[in-house]
């Protein structure tokens, strides 16, 4: 929560780097190579450049966007700049239908190239969040294990339909088709030289033989792409420094004197771009073998010790940002000084693992600066992360051991330094941003107070397990009773084909136009309401499979399901994105989320089922439901379902009415014909029933409520009464008009006779004395007084012993508990009003025939 | 020393043979009401709660009757046949709720993931607000299924209490459980009100099943009377037999006597239940001592008459002849203006009249006075104001009621020590 505030208030500003590459008349189009952006109370900028992958703003803010930069363009005025991309999709971005397609778990830091003709592929540059780091691993290859967990794997391709191996290539950014064209691009604009292609693809082959991580591209962009989502370590960053100076030395310094004189580039972006250079580990490999990898060998141990020492301190020590900052500006003089130096790295450095290399700085780091208390502040820091982690071992993506953690935490700070240009006094909120941007699960954590203790956020909620397996159905009474049960899910509906083609027609035209609508489903409980839903959906979720039309998530939540009507946005919003919110925050988030326009969004069905609980006294629950759906970028579909017909127009005030609209639905309740083919269908040619016994049950509930629960209910309970008398005597085995009769009987017959029947005498004689009393007074209520009296004449009539006052109380009180009386005033004790709860026929009938 | 210790002993040994014959009368209670009222029933829940163990199959049924009729008996019986039951042994979850202790919804839920131990319990104690506690529970139960996932019993206790809990929401959705395919649930309620199912909310009651168990004892009055003999008598399986016979021996005399039966019958009229039965057999049996080891007619006679004794008699014997002198006057009252309320000064006057005219023994109290046994008699509640709204009246105007039947004070006047005749024939005339 605290994330999305920080980044509300985060405001980032959007320049141009260096003067346009290209220009295309026609279009009237600038190109650009680069992009910085900077963050109101950061000092310093971050910059993205062509061919980089990049965090693009979507609504989920945990998992923003991802694409690679394919071109940078301003239109004719100047003022709006957009970026052509290409997508990458994470996998909750993939439809939920399909993400079993992929045929295993998908790695939580998993993305697919996304290869999709109708998807837009030009955002506003100013959604562009930052840069983010990007490995290209081969199909058969495992996924690298230790990495940051900032680094996003791309392994298979995406193209709506299916998954498909990834060929590197794709991954290239585009270099002549896309960039702007290549004799206005200033070759003094390039900061690195492209890269021979044969080249490249031997550093491929290199990196993905070993299994470790690859770009698949060598390309300079790449490079500063790497850069900039540094998600390496930084300590990892920093031996691997060591390594490429040597290699990419020249670079480095061209790159200096290029950027020097433009005075465009901040200190910081030089700095970026160098640190960038250190950490761009995979490209070592390619330099061994390209020709630049073998200019020198010298080793020059002290400086780079010493360097060491001082790029360390800042990184391990999780402290405030001032010393930092200074450590940083050591680090980079030393850096800087090492560059005049071109100190070359050991080669042999390059062949160790990078986990190896991180083992060794950090073990490195804890002898050097006895870093014990440094490290339980980190670890305090990560405190829930790590008990995330205890939590729920199942949750891959939390498996990383602590250690990782602290290194991902240090290596993300690091990233800071670079992409977020920390100023003092802001550096604790954007850390918790990226924390959370990282893990969601972790910010709700941040806030608890400790005080208030909560639902331990990963208790997984179920129920234990059977030991012995359920049983199966055995004989064909057990078979049908399974079938008639309410919870089994019917192959089809039957009788509501009407509902079902209006309600279909109505979801599918808004999925496949992309807008949004509300529709109100009435109908008296067990008519079929949320079922005819339900298999709306299921539909058209099928056809969605099939591609016919487009993707779409559907949402469920029941007015009573809930403890609060505001409960509803919090719900929506989990379900939506997995976030927990306060109610009120739930509902600036659904705000936001269906009033800003987002690329790539899916349309959200909506199913808000007993709509009448949603009431509150202001109504702005309900107004919301119906409100959102009516904005231009929601693409929300509403279905609610509630019982009475003029639910509107009862409870609802104008404004709230009138954005629910006219759609509207009733589901009128089943005709016995009806609930014949309804029991018939869910029977399926199980002969169970006699067709009689079938007619007499649809017609009586028909007449009764026609609600089909009923139904099958008196039907589950006939085979069991069949059930037990089959075994006494011979017949049929089918479910007769006797069973039937009597599971009738069972349910619908009123138990007060039978109670009155079985009541004792003295409770009989003041039944009979209520009657009297009420026929002497000509009213229907009187005092257990004047009952009393009435009790006592008729006790000495029938030869008892009249009871007193404490008997007779006694008595009239276990009437009551039954409800047979209506008792009022309990404590007026001889004043207690008396009412009959059954007619006065019944009572005497049943008197009378005892 | 020694002495103290003999009679503590002797003490002991009553006790314990009471303790012995009390533990006996209960235990044959339980199978009394099993095996003779409710076979029949019995086998239908147990087949049901069966059906939900062994075929994971969700049910939902009310046990109605009234009070004593020995419905958690039932249940308790049944449930105890079905854990013995192999294949249902360690295969269900048992919530037992009771209306009475979980007065809402949210203490319900938090009982309910307690018992259920699911994992946002901590000890004891159950973290999360109530609106994170059901969803919890729901999402629980959402992921469980029939075939794989326990069944999970829940016995509701007093139902009708819940169904007067906020929105019911806590009967839909056990409700919409039972009826959907989740995890396998049975809902068992147990209710005294015959009228229950009006109680509930439509869309609760479309998602309840309509099962309803009725118990309501038939029973006539020769199969009572066995019941008092078996429960009376001690198992063959007492370890003292000679004492075992004597005891038998005397019960089944005792149960052909006519005063006894006199006894029983009107017991038995009263109310067929069990637990008023229980307690005047535990009155008597509680008079055994060394003495007279046997049950005797006189222990019955007197347990029948501390039971059957009115509640406000005894209150009665304790008031002064003036406050005695007060409620007669109020009778007259009541019988001349036809129960119409009446006020102190009223009252007054009527005692004033009787003091003047009939009375020979009492002599004038002053106003005063009787104003203080007035309000006795009003702290005792047997009279009460009729608005206790309105307190601007002046005391003596305020309206009043008598509470006591016309029998009561008759009988009271008959069992009055040393009543004075002048006073008993006052209260025997007609009007004042």
């Amino acid at each position: 929560m605290s994330r999305y505030i920080t980044r509300l208030r985060m405001r980032r500003t959007y320049k141009w780097n260096g003067r346009p590459v290209g220009e295309d008349r026609k279009l009237k189009r600038q190109y650009y190579e680069s992009m910085s952006i900077s963050v109101e109370g950061k000092t310093e900028d971050a910059t993205v450049s062509l061919g980089q992958y990049i965090l693009i703003e979507g609504d989920d803010d945990d998992n923003p966007f991802v694409a690679q930069l394919l071109k940078l363009y301003t239109d004719d005025s100047g003022k709006k700049k957009t970026a052509v991309l290409q997508w990458f999709v994470r996998m909750c971005e993939v439809p939920q239908n399909k993400r079993k397609l992929l045929g295993r778990d998908p790695h939580p830091q998993e993305i697919f190239f996304y290869q999709d003709r109708s998807c837009d592929n030009e955002v506003d540059g100013e959604t562009i969040l930052g840069a983010v780091q990007i490995e290209y691993v081969p199909v058969q290859d495992p996924f690298p294990v230790g990495k940051s967990r900032d680094i996003l794997f791309v392994k298979l391709l995406w193209d709506t339909k299916s998954f498909r191996a990834l060929d590197p290539e794709l991954m290239q950014p585009p270099q002549s088709p896309k960039s702007p064209p290549p004799s206005s691009r200033g070759p003094q604009t390039r900061a690195l030289p492209t890269p021979d292609p044969s080249v490249m693809k031997r550093a491929m082959s290199g990196i993905l033989t070993r299994g470790s991580m690859s770009t698949g591209k060598m390309s300079s962009s790449e490079a500063e792409s790497l850069h900039s989502a540094s998600k390496l370590s930084a300590a990892k960053a920093l031996s691997a420094k060591r390594r490429s100076q040597a290699v990419s030395g020249p670079q480095v310094r061209k790159k200096l004197d290029l950027c020097s004189p433009s005075k465009n580039m901040s200190r910081d972006d030089v700095l970026g771009e160098l640190l960038d250079e250190r950490s761009e580990k995979t490209l070592t490999s390619k330099l061994n073998t390209s020709p630049t990898g073998r200019i020198s060998i010298s080793i020059r141990l002290t400086p780079l010790n010493l360097n060491k020492e001082e790029c360390v301190s800042p990184l391990s020590s999780h402290s405030p940002d001032k010393p930092r900052m200074t450590a940083h500006d050591k680090d980079d003089a030393a850096r800087a000084e090492e560059e005049h130096e071109d100190s070359p790295i050991n080669t042999a450095a390059t062949s160790r693992s990078k986990r190896k290399s991180a083992q060794l700085v950090s073990s490195r780091i804890k002898k050097q600066l006895n870093l014990l208390g440094n490290k339980i502040d980190l670890q305090s820091d990560g405190e829930d992360g790590d008990d995330d982690d205890c939590f729920i071992p199942s949750k891959i993506d939390l498996q990383s051991s602590s250690d990782e953690e602290e290194e991902a935490k240090i290596d993300s700070e690091d990233e800071l330094i670079v992409k977020k240009h920390r100023g003092s006094g802001t550096s604790r909120s954007t850390e918790k941003t990226r924390v959370s941007a990282r893990t969601p699960r972790k910010t709700p954590s941040k806030k608890t107070a400790p005080a208030t203790p909560r639902t331990p956020r990963h208790a997984t909620p179920s129920i234990p397990s059977r030991t012995a397996p359920a049983r199966k159905p055995g004989n064909v009474l057990e078979e049908a009773r399974a079938r008639l049960h309410v919870s089994s899910v019917p192959e089809s509906l039957p009788c509501r084909e009407q509902e079902f083609q209006d309600i279909y027609n109505f979801v599918e035209s808004k999925v496949i136009d992309g807008t949004g609508g509300c529709m109100y489903i009435s109908g008296v409980p067990g008519t079929g309401k949320t079922a005819t839903v339900h298999e709306v959906i299921r539909s058209l979720q099928q056809s969605a499979e099939q591609d016919e039309i487009p993707h779409f998530r559907f949402i469920e939540i029941n007015g009573m399901k809930m403890t609060d009507p505001h409960q509803a946005y919090v719900q929506i919003l989990q379900k939506l994105t997995d976030q927990k919110a306060t109610p009120d925050h739930a509902a600036a988030l659904l705000e936001k989320r269906f009033s800003a326009p987002a690329p790539k969004k899916e349309t959200v069905v909506l199913l808000v089922d007993e709509l009448d609980l949603l009431w509150t006294r202001k109504q702005n629950v309900m107004y919301n439901l119906f409100d959102w759906p009516t904005r231009r970028n929601a693409r929300l579909v509403v279905l609610t379902i509630a019982n009475t017909m003029d639910l509107p127009e009862r409870i609802m005030i104008n404004r709230v009415a009138s954005r629910l609209g006219l759609t509207r639905m009733s589901f009128q309740p089943y005709t016995f014909k009806q609930l014949q083919q309804i029991i018939t269908s869910r029977l399926n040619r199980v002969k169970a029933f006699e067709e009689d016994a079938l007619q007499l049950v649809s017609r009586k509930v028909a007449a009764l409520s026609g609600d089909a629960r009923r139904c099958l209910d008196i039907c589950r309970r006939a085979t069991e009464i069949c059930e037990h008398s089959g075994s006494q005597k011979n017949s049929s085995g089918l479910v007769g008009m006797s069973h039937v009769m009597e599971a009738l009987d069972e349910m619908f017959s009123s138990s007060y006779i039978s109670a009155i029947r079985c009541a004792s005498v003295q409770e009989q004689l003041f039944l009979r004395a209520v009657i009297a009393e009420f026929r002497r007074l000509g009213l229907e209520e009187a005092t257990f007084q004047q009952v009393f009296v009435q009790h006592q004449a008729l006790c000495r009539v029938e030869g008892l012993q009249p009871a007193n006052v404490s008997e007779g109380l006694t008595v009239c009180q276990r009437l009551g508990s039954c409800r047979l009386l209506l008792l009022e005033g309990s404590r007026l004790d001889l004043f207690l009003r008396i009412r009959l709860n059954v007619s006065q026929d019944d009572v005497l009938y049943a008197l009378k025939a005892d | 020393m020694c002495v103290s210790v003999y009679v503590l002993c002797v003490c002991l040994c009553v006790f314990l043979h009471c303790v012995c014959v009390c533990v006996c009368v209960c235990v044959s209670v339980c199978v009394c009401v099993c095996v003779c009222v409710c076979v029949c029933v019995f086998r239908h829940l147990l087949e049901l709660l069966r059906r939900t163990a062994v075929h994971g199959e969700s049910n939902s049924v009310l046990i109605v009757g009234p009070r004593g009729s020995g419905k958690t008996m039932l249940l308790g019986c049944v449930l105890r046949e079905l854990m013995s039951l192999k294949e249902a042994q360690k295969n269900v979850l048992l919530v037992e709720l009771n209306g009475l202790l979980q007065t809402d919804d949210k203490i319900a839920l938090k009982e309910i993931t307690r018992q259920l131990h699911l994992e946002n319990v901590v000890g004891d104690k159950v973290f999360g607000s109530f609106a994170e506690n059901l969803a919890f529970l729901l999402e629980a139960l959402k992921k469980g299924d029939k075939s794989s996932s326990r069944p999970v019993l829940f016995v509701l206790d007093e139902f009708d209490l819940f169904a007067h809990h906020k929105n019911q929401t806590l009967l839909y959705n056990l409700l919409d459980v039972s009826q959907s395919a989740q995890t396998p649930v049975a809902v068992l309620g147990l209710t005294c009100r015959l009228d229950v199912l009006e109680l509930l909310e439509k869309r609760v009651k479309s998602r309840f099943s309509h099962r309803q168990i009725h118990l309501f004892s038939s029973l006539s009055f020769a199969q009572y009377l066995d019941v008092v003999r078996a429960q009376l008598s001690l198992p063959p399986d007492f370890p003292d037999p000679k004492f075992s016979d004597e005891w038998n021996h005397s019960v089944t005399k005792l149960c052909e006597d006519k005063t006894v039966e006199e006894i029983l019958r009107r017991n038995f009229n009263g109310s067929k239940d069990f637990r008023s039965l229980h307690s005047l057999l535990f009155l008597a049996v509680s008079r055994v001592s060394v003495s007279h080891s046997t049950l005797r007619e006189a222990d019955l006679i007197e347990a029948w008459r501390l039971i059957s004794v009115d509640s406000k008699a005894n209150v009665l014997h304790g008031l002064s002849i003036l406050e005695l002198c007060l409620i007669i006057a109020m009778k007259h009252l009541n019988d001349t203006y036809d129960g119409e309320p009446f006020n102190f000064q009223m009252v007054h006057n009527e005692f004033k009249k009787f003091i003047q005219r009939k009375s020979h023994s009492i002599h004038k109290f002053e106003k005063p006075v009787v104003m203080k046994a007035f309000e006795h008699l009003l702290q005792l509640e047997l009279v009460r104001p009729v608005d206790s709204g309105v307190c601007k009246v002046q005391r003596e105007y305020q309206l009043m009621r008598l509470m006591l039947e016309h029998g009561q004070v008759m009988e009271a006047l008959q069992k009055y020590p040393q009543c004075p005749t002048d006073v008993k024939q006052w209260a025997l005339s007609a009007f004042g």
